[in-house]
């Protein structure tokens, strides 16, 4: 089937990739100002829920794996769907994209929370929790494009 | 104070990732994400410091940490690229961004603690 296939002008990076001919000339000011307040957004979202949702020392951080793989699955939809359905709302990815779930999720949080579980003497739970939470968020990635490309598929069709 | 801190943090490490992204990408211009992986391994080591430095409940954590660290990492991009690599069949490439991005964080993150804890307690 046709939306199974990888998007022609789809991206590397999601956050800006000067291979994209029209985010070498992206206007900066404007761009930079979506990305602020997208990200002040994504933030407090992702503190609500961990404040919510507190993980006790030594124990799986399921708030921040939960954060990372929802991240990961609107991003994988949104890049299908901002290069396919809506490629001249130019300041869409840089809000949506790079400022609301580049905010929302976190690489240093998981990296800290790996530290600590491997200090708090829980290898077995740093090491379900690193692999758990790249080969979910990979997997989140690529469910959140197929399903763009079919909603793209059934548009277009 | 929390919630402002925090939002402070946001609204600058965001636009960092992108500018640092960006920057890397100006020097660089390969096929390998480099930027991301830049950005996720100093807010690792920036994050680690906070941690080690200061208790998760001080207005400092939650500016430079939740805030300022948060925003400037990124798995959604990370996931991406890792994603967008196996699918344009570079599945090595793919590979070593997890592998580099994970090993690198969690090294920037131990220093980050140990130097932390060091300087401030």
């Amino acid at each position: 089937m046709r939306f199974t296939r990888p998007t022609p002008g789809l991206p590397t990076d999601s956050d800006i990739d000067l291979a994209v001919p029209r985010q070498r000339a992206e206007p900066q000011w404007p761009v930079l100002a979506v990305i602020s307040v997208g990200g002040i957004g994504g933030a407090l979202a992702r503190y609500g829920i961990g404040h919510a949702w507190p993980t006790p020392p030594g124990d799986f951080p399921w708030a921040t794996f939960v954060v990372n793989v929802t991240g990961c699955l609107l991003i994988g939809a949104l890049m299908v769907l901002v290069t396919d359905l809506f490629p001249h709302r130019r300041l869409l990815r840089p809000f949506l994209g790079v400022g609301v779930l580049g905010g929302y999720t976190t690489f240093s949080t998981y990296a800290v929370e790996i530290r600590n579980l491997i200090a708090a003497g829980a290898p077995a739970t740093a090491a379900a929790y690193l692999l758990g939470t790249v080969a979910a968020a990979c997997l989140a990635v690529f469910v959140g494009m197929t399903a763009a490309r079919f909603v793209t598929w059934l548009v277009t069709a | 104070m929390t919630v402002l801190f925090i939002a402070l943090g946001a609204a600058v490490g965001a636009p960092a990732r992108y500018l640092t992204d960006r920057w890397i990408q100006r020097l660089h211009g390969g096929r390998f994400p480099f930027g991301t992986l830049t950005v996720n391994v100093l807010g690792s080591l920036i994050l680690g410091l906070a941690a080690g430095g200061t208790a998760t409940t001080t207005g400092v954590y939650a500016l430079v940490g939740t805030g300022f660290c948060g925003a400037l990492t990124t798995y959604s991009t990370f996931g991406y690229e890792t994603v967008r690599l196996l699918e344009s069949r570079a599945p090595r490439r793919a590979l070593a961004n997890a592998a580099v991005s994970i090993a690198a964080g969690l090294g920037a993150a131990f220093a980050g603690v140990a130097i932390g804890t060091a300087v401030w307690h």
